[in-house]
């Protein structure tokens, strides 16, 4: 894997492309020029474009558009989509109630 | 740029960068060395986001009230991004007879060092926060307090940074700093070696290793910090909030989000796994935390938890200080779980200490030889 290392590679600048208003994450609804914006504002990594756009924070936490994100990313940075991380997904799975959540112990015994 | 700089920065977090922004913004060459892949991957990203001034350490407080009053307000527009910071004040809530002693003595000292902050009943709580319990009988108040989001103030700093020329290099992990001539110069990664005039360490609990190479040690140790976020509510209320018991501090994000961290009283123990996974003890903890303050909510889907590594100094307060018997060398670490807050701050000192210019706020009580036996 030849992970990019250096964040002042340069890119070329940012030119706008058609389809840059297809939204591609739909639960927050961030566009693919958003996305490639994000990437020349140095956001090379999937937890990075996530953290900056928001991009799989929502209900579904990108399991709708993780793929599609991870190919906008690797294409504006000349790489192949394989040699990104996916974002880590995290617990729980599934949206869960406070309510539930906080009843552990309770079901436990 | 090659592999030399005015100054080299250990540690891409939120301090790094900001003391890379800054110092490149009075002209100096940066290069910012970051063990990750992803920037700001430690604590930067893992915290409550708070922007307190309220419940800090008097030594720390002068460097919390600068930042509110000077640097703060301006950030979004300083750093050209949005980085949802909130002045809308700090709740610390209590339940109990003893809540409210906690409190009060935390408002007293807090006074005594000159900060606008005071107990207020659970009327007055209620009228600032209608979504609280009843049961919720006082409160410290500090209305200057606020919140800003952790992830992207973070990031506001880099991108500022990167665009001033600050060289970032991610995935390269630190191994050791050679002195050259007594004096730190070189930086040494697995596969390269980076040279600065000035060598600035702010890498959260590996500063400890990585210090250690030049014979310095800061005797502090890592613990482990939780956070779970809901899925977005209605605008409800934007205080930053917590307890007399510390159960759990949060805030509603500008999306609409809750943001909540906590503890379930094992963070000092937790197992390090090499990677930070979230105890499955802790945000059912958290959940019932909050729900005895804040009943409305039990019905909050939470949508994720994470969980990383805090650098815990064994006195609460972080180490800022040139070592004098390296020169050229400044520790920045042992943030103790409130570095966020002080960033801004921290970041602007650091880079007045890198170029040798006398510092706005007296940093004495932070030095890194403070630290005595008992007797």
């Amino acid at each position: 894997m030849s992970k990019i290392k250096d964040r002042l590679i340069d890119m070329g600048e940012f030119m706008p492309m058609p389809g840059d208003d297809m939204v591609i994450c739909r639960c927050e609804e961030v566009t693919k020029g958003e996305i490639r914006k994000a990437v020349h504002d140095g956001m090379f990594t999937m937890t990075e474009i996530r953290r900056y756009l928001r991009t799989g924070m929502g209900l579904c936490q990108g399991q709708t558009c993780g793929g599609l994100v991870k190919r906008i990313v690797a294409g504006e940075l000349g790489i192949s989509p394989l040699e990104l991380e996916p974002a880590a997904s995290r617990a729980p799975m599934r949206p869960v109630e406070m309510k539930v959540l906080g009843n552990e112990i309770k079901e436990a015994q | 740029m090659g592999n030399c700089a005015d100054v080299v920065i250990i540690g891409g977090g939120v301090i790094g960068n900001a003391a890379a922004y800054y110092l490149a913004k009075k002209g100096c060459s940066v290069i910012v060395l970051e063990k990750s892949d992803t920037i700001g991957d430690g604590g930067s990203s893992r915290n409550g986001g708070g922007v307190r001034q309220s419940g800090r350490d008097k030594r720390e407080l002068p460097l919390a009230m600068y930042g509110v009053k000077n640097l703060w307000p301006m950030l979004s527009e300083e750093l050209e991004m949005d980085v949802e910071y909130y002045q809308e004040g700090n709740l610390r809530l209590g339940k109990t007879d003893s809540h409210i002693k906690i409190l009060q003595r935390l408002t007293d000292k807090a006074t005594a060092s000159g900060l606008g902050v005071r107990m207020i009943k659970g009327l007055e709580a209620r009228e600032i926060c209608p979504y609280l319990s009843d049961e919720v009988i006082g409160a410290s108040w500090c209305p200057t307090d606020g919140h800003a989001n952790p992830l992207l103030v973070t990031l506001a700093y880099y991108r500022k940074a990167r665009r001033l020329g600050v060289r970032f290099i991610t995935g390269e992990e630190v191994v050791g700093i050679r002195k050259i001539k007594g004096k730190a110069r070189q930086v040494v990664t697995h596969e390269d070696i980076y040279e600065g005039g000035t060598v600035i360490l702010a890498a959260g609990y590996d500063s400890r290793r990585i210090a250690s190479t030049v014979g310095i040690d800061v005797p502090m140790t890592q613990a482990e910090l939780e956070v779970l976020v809901t899925e977005t509510q209605p605008p409800m209320f934007y205080q930053m909030l917590g307890t007399a018991e510390a159960d759990f501090y949060g805030h509603q994000s500008a999306h609409g989000s809750f943001v909540f961290g906590g503890s379930s009283g094992y963070e000092d123990v937790n197992k390090d796994n090499g990677t930070p996974v979230t105890a499955s003890i802790t945000a059912p903890c958290i959940c019932r935390g909050i729900m005895k303050y804040f009943p409305c909510l039990e019905e909050a889907k939470i949508v994720r938890t994470w969980a990383g590594w805090i650098d815990v100094c064994v006195d609460h307060i972080p180490v800022i200080s040139q070592a004098e018997e390296v020169s050229g060398f400044i520790l920045a670490c042992g943030f103790s779980g409130h570095g966020f807050g002080i960033s801004p701050t921290v970041g602007m000192l650091l880079s007045q200490m890198a170029v040798g210019e006398s510092t706005v706020l007296d940093i004495s009580k932070f030095r890194y030889d403070r630290f005595k036996a008992k007797i």
